[in-house]
């Protein structure tokens, strides 16, 4: 119960950011305001339990850590346009696509998605999908050096995973 | 000054959006072309509109921008996926090239699980 | 053949550039914002001649994040900031379109 109240409250403030930096930045006005206030506590009453699911203690690390993550994601993304230009302009386009399989051992469904968004745009990997129960997830890799689980966990998910872990669980 | 670094993000950010649709052209299916093209042109447009807020500060025009950043580096993987999974499930072949397809051989299982 | 056609692609993607910035005499951002509608058109390619209908799909949602970009230039250009507006909207529709239509795809029927 508790954590549905926390979720509404959350998507009210979010939802009510955003509406002011659309209408009110350069010309503040009371009746837009108001606007804003009212449809931001409806989004909020319909559609506002589902952004918090679980339960987690505030942990001060937990913001260096974000830092790390947004820092490393960066990095990687511009690595995979590079390596992405590099395969489109060779003449012989030298690929060796395949699906693989890797494990994870995250658990919740934030964690999770925020590793298969980081893994879809780092270096030659995408998520095809995720088997949630047995831990798994199916990854297509343009360029395969090897198709065993383990190696496929330790050259793909291992860049993100301990640092996930840190900050979702 | 803030000029010149914004058109210089909003170059960086259009070649990469050219070479990410050069990549949907010339790569043989499905998965390794949304592989290039998600990549490629969801980071070239995040430039452009990185670009668009150096050169208007914090304005009207300059945070507008940003809002809209954050959500196409959001959904644009999340559309990938989706697009990839339903390709697969709909059996649409892999290219010749294809070395190894794990998810073909558990899928027998997947669905079992569903129903 | 695979070099041929690579050469094929080469001379166009060149002479576009030349002809894009050393030939008329425009302001820099319409030549920057000609590179864009140029890769608009290679999208379109990919639309036509898509072998698989999957392939269709991924160029309409590629079309949808290049439109957004497009949209920030030309409110830069003319500096009306109601562009940006038109992108906002450009995006959330186009992020909810590929998913009805991966659905759509995947064989289900859009309210299960």
């Amino acid at each position: 119960m508790r954590i549905k109240v926390k979720s509404r409250i959350t998507v009210f403030i979010l939802s009510f950011i955003t509406y002011f930096i659309i209408t009110q930045i350069g010309k503040f006005d009371w009746q837009e305001l108001v606007v804003g206030i009212v449809i931001s506590f409806i989004t909020a009453i319909v559609a506002g339990d589902i952004l918090i699911m679980e339960k987690r203690k505030f942990k001060f690390s937990r913001i260096f850590y974000t830092i790390c993550y947004i820092v490393r994601l960066l990095w990687e993304i511009i690595k995979a346009n590079f390596h992405v230009a590099y395969l489109v302009i060779h003449p012989n386009l030298p690929i060796k696509p395949g699906i693989v399989k890797i494990k994870t051992n995250l658990k919740t469904d934030a964690g999770l998605t925020m590793l298969a968004n980081s893994i879809t745009l780092t270096p030659g990997t995408m998520t095809v999908d995720i088997n949630k129960e047995k831990g798994e997830m199916y990854i297509h890799w343009i360029d395969v050096k090897t198709t065993d689980v383990d190696e496929a966990t330790e050259a793909i998910g291992g860049r993100f995973e301990k640092i996930i872990k840190e900050i979702f669980e | 000054m803030s000029n010149i670094i914004g058109y210089i993000l909003i170059c960086i950010g259009l070649a990469f959006d050219f070479f990410g649709v050069l990549g949907l052209v010339r790569l043989p299916d499905v998965y390794n072309r949304l592989q290039a093209a998600t990549k490629c042109v969801t980071f070239g447009t995040a430039g452009i509109l990185a670009g668009v807020f150096v050169m208007e500060g914090y304005s009207v025009m300059g945070l507008k921008p940003i809002i809209c950043l954050i959500f196409i580096l959001l959904t644009a993987p999340v559309s990938a996926h989706v697009i990839s999974r339903a390709a697969h499930r709909a059996k649409i072949k892999l290219a010749d090239e294809t070395i190894v397809d794990k998810y073909e051989e558990d899928k027998e299982l997947l669905d079992k699980e569903d129903n | 053949m695979r070099a041929f056609r690579w050469l094929i692609g080469f001379i166009v993607i060149v002479c576009f550039l030349i002809i894009n910035f050393f030939v008329f005499d425009y302001k820099l951002i319409f030549k920057l914002m000609n590179i864009g509608l140029f890769s608009a058109l290679l999208i379109l390619i990919r639309v036509v001649f898509g072998p698989s209908p999957a392939d269709r799909i991924v160029a309409v949602d590629i079309l949808g994040i290049l439109v957004v970009g497009i949209c920030a230039l030309i409110a830069v250009t003319f500096d009306q900031s109601f562009f940006i507006d038109i992108a906002m909207a450009w995006a959330l529709q186009s992020f909810i379109a590929t998913l009805a239509l991966a659905k759509f795809l995947e064989g289900r029927q859009l309210d299960e």
